[in-house]
């Protein structure tokens, strides 16, 4: 019944409960070791590109092969990477921040993950059934709506079934945060991760419905035949363009913000200070979420708005560099004769600042619009996009995992390894990216498979290969880190930084109900609040009784499932109408994993005091 | 001490009475307005009224009545909905943004 019945089971018994669980714990788990492996295929992809770009016209990827490459690179890492990761951190952290025992809606957590995951493994199914997505990772009309094949198919189904995962896990966060704080814990006594947390989950919320819209469109344009982005019939290419940025921009922020947030928590834990004008940066993240949905036309500035509008839009991104520079000049002063601490996290975190304001400067020169048909569709874009991805969300993320691990697995990251692998990655890093500034402005166009001998890119080329090595060596010592650590590496205690927050509170891995007692929040950084008080942990807001917590389920799953065959379904219905029938099979198994969770009551179960007695003598909860 | 914590209950029932009786009020008014507008609507496009007219204030009349909706039967005007409404201006604008781009930049 409960998930006690698992703890007692073989690896079976182990499948059997990730596949079911609620747990906010370990649908962080599940999003982490999925969004991990999306992340190396995405990286290798990643490396076939800058093996094929190593020389002058290389043929190590035929030109086809390596449009699916871009294409399925780019697609991995914004939706099947840096986003489930995102997600695992808010999972594993947001709930005990705010001192809850779990998400609003338990259920719909598992079934965000799950659709996610489906979606994902969909979309990575089509390179071996006769070629990925082609048509980049903005996939624009015309170019998608007559690519041949499937891959643009798999594109539309898999991102549509992904993208309902992550806006339901949007949804899910943004109630919790609203509804489920401890006592105490106002809006403005908020740790920064949960406040980014509640910004994103809202970004996400008004941006996915963007990309569903637009999805929906192409998916029938393509297999119902509509005529949405067929000029011939009436349509209109530039509908595509515009929905897809509505969505993307705000994208990019829903990247970010979350790990401006963990940067926030980790400068302030490792430098022993209170976070440099807290709530100059929630106005600031608040900002940056505003202003994010009204610049998405800055990636549309040649295709002919006319002077307003690129002005217009032009003069709003710039906008953005204001919280934006706030947000860096905070995390300096918050160091700024702080008792710093370099552990790896905090390594990663003070790379980031530089690398990020790089990414930030070049956001500023792109932002000119007049400017910007010079470096439009050169790589001085794609330097651009990975200095802030990379030096900002993917820093972050190793940063962020390197604070949160003992929270997570009960383990802390070994700090020599993790140390060894920060290095080559930022070198990598600098390496691959810093000199596509240069080869971009010297012409060189994005996406083209090959360039010329003679033209002055071969050692740029060359150099950023050799970097995009180094950055794997990076994440493959990450690798080595982790198994090291899971073997050799000793069980962590609940507060090993010297924590500031919530989750600190409490043993490493926490027990599944997180909180014995509900902790009373008495100020900003309530768990320092009362270490300066010489107090050993939280006071209780209640007195010990029963917990209320969620059952797990199958259902998440085999709903997901159902759509993922309904979704090949609908993809080979445009070859041949008898795979309907896998669209009609698919949706029943989904219809009816929906009507049995609505007529079947599942009330959850309760922790029984005497239980929590029992754990208490264990040392649960401090 | 007994006393006033016996008698506290009753007063807080005479105060909720109170209270209802003013939330009925204004829920029959409203719904009285309601249906008024609605009769209006209907009036202006049955005489044939210069589409002129009629377009902008069938626009109107339907925004009000959502406002009715949301904040005297969806009780919106009460305390505790700061962050509803937050996200619904949000959408609104997110989405009023979106239809005043497309009919200003693609479809001019």
């Amino acid at each position: 019944m409960s998930t006690t019945a698992a703890q007692k089971g073989g690896l079976g018994a182990a499948i059997w409960d990730y596949l079911t669980t609620v747990d906010h714990k370990k649908i962080a788990h599940l999003y982490l070791v999925a969004g991990g492996l999306f992340f190396l295929i995405g990286g290798l992809e990643a490396m076939l590109i800058r093996i094929q770009l190593m020389k002058p016209d290389n043929n190590f990827l035929a030109a086809g092969l390596y449009n699916e490459m871009i294409t399925m690179h780019g697609t991995t890492m914004i939706f099947l990477a840096a986003m489930p990761l995102i997600f695992a951190l808010m999972n594993a952290v947001v709930p005990l921040q705010i001192g809850a025992r779990d998400v609003a809606f338990p259920f719909l957590n598992s079934l965000g993950f799950w659709l996610f995951l489906f979606g994902g493994l969909m979309l990575n199914v089509s390179w071996f059934t006769g070629g990925a997505p082609d048509a980049g990772w903005t996939n624009y009309a015309p170019l998608s709506t007559t690519s041949p094949g499937h891959g643009v198919d798999y594109y539309v189904m898999g991102l549509q079934i992904s993208g309902a995962g992550t806006l339901i896990g949007g949804i899910n966060f943004l109630v919790t945060i609203v509804n489920m704080r401890a006592p105490g814990m106002t809006y403005m006594r908020m740790p920064l991760f949960t406040w980014s947390t509640l910004v994103t989950s809202t970004l996400i919320l008004f941006a996915f419905p963007a990309l569903t819209v637009g999805l929906f469109l192409m998916m029938f344009d393509r297999m119902f035949g509509a005529a949405f982005f067929d000029v011939a019939k009436g349509g209109n290419v530039i509908i595509w363009e515009h929905l897809f940025w509505i969505f993307g921009h705000p994208e990019v922020y829903i990247l970010i913000l979350p790990l401006f947030g963990a940067f926030s928590d980790i400068f302030s834990t490792f430098s022993k200070k209170r976070l440099f004008g807290y709530s100059a940066m929630v106005f600031a993240t608040v900002l940056i979420g505003f202003l994010g949905f009204m610049v998405w036309a800055h990636h549309m500035f040649t295709v002919g708005m006319g002077p307003i509008a690129n002005s217009i839009f032009a003069v709003a991104t710039m906008a953005i560099a204001v919280p934006t520079g706030i947000k860096i000049f905070n995390w300096l002063f918050t160091m700024w004769g702080g008792q710093i601490r370099m552990t790896s996290a905090m390594l990663w975190s003070v790379a980031f600042i530089p690398s990020f304001t790089i990414g930030g400067m070049t956001g500023v020169m792109l932002a000119a619009a007049a400017a910007d048909f010079q470096y439009h569709d050169t790589y001085f874009v794609v330097g651009h996009f990975h200095y802030v991805i990379v030096g900002g969300v993917v820093f972050g993320i190793f940063a962020a995992l390197h604070y949160w691990w003992p929270k997570m697995f009960g383990k802390v990251l070994n700090e020599k390894l993790g140390k060894l692998a920060f290095w080559p990655f930022f070198i990598g890093f600098h390496l691959t990216f810093f000199i596509q500034h240069f080869l971009g402005l010297m012409g060189m166009p994005r996406r083209y498979w090959v360039f010329l001998e003679g033209q002055g890119l071969e050692a740029g080329n060359m150099i950023s290969t050799i970097g995009a090595f180094l950055m794997a060596i990076g994440s493959v010592i990450f690798l080595i880190n982790v198994v090291y650590t899971a073997v050799k590496e000793k069980k962590a205690d609940g507060d090993p930084w010297d924590g500031r927050t919530l989750e600190w509170t409490m043993a490493s891995p926490p027990p599944h109900y997180n909180f014995v007692q509900t902790p009373l929040v008495r100020g900003l950084d309530p768990l320092w609040v009362e270490k300066t008080e010489g107090k050993e942990g939280m006071t209780p807001a209640e007195p010990l009784g029963d917990i209320h917590m969620p059952n797990a389920s199958i259902l998440p799953f085999t709903m997901s499932i159902g759509l993922f065959i309904a979704g090949f379904g609908f993809i080979y219905q445009t070859d041949d109408k008898t795979w309907l029938v896998a669209s009609v099979i698919g949706m029943a198994i989904t219809f009816g994993s929906m009507l049995t969770r609505s007529l079947k009551d599942d009330l959850g179960h309760h922790i029984h005091k005497e239980e929590l007695e029992e754990d208490i003598k264990k040392g649960v909860g401090k | 001490m007994a006393n006033s914590s016996h008698s506290k209950p009753t007063r807080q029932m005479e105060y909720e009475k109170k209270q209802h009786k003013e939330e009925m009020k204004q829920q029959v008014i409203t719904f009285v307005l309601m249906i008024l507008f609605t009769f209006v609507a209907f009036g202006m496009v049955i005489m044939e009224v210069n589409s002129y007219f009629v377009i902008p204030t069938l626009i109107i009349l339907a925004i009000v009545q959502v406002a009715f909706q949301l904040y005297y039967f969806m009780h919106m005007k009460n305390k505790g909905h700061n962050m509803p409404a937050l996200m619904m201006y949000g959408g609104a604008a997110v989405a009023g943004l979106t239809i005043i781009t497309f009919s200003s930049i693609i479809w001019w």
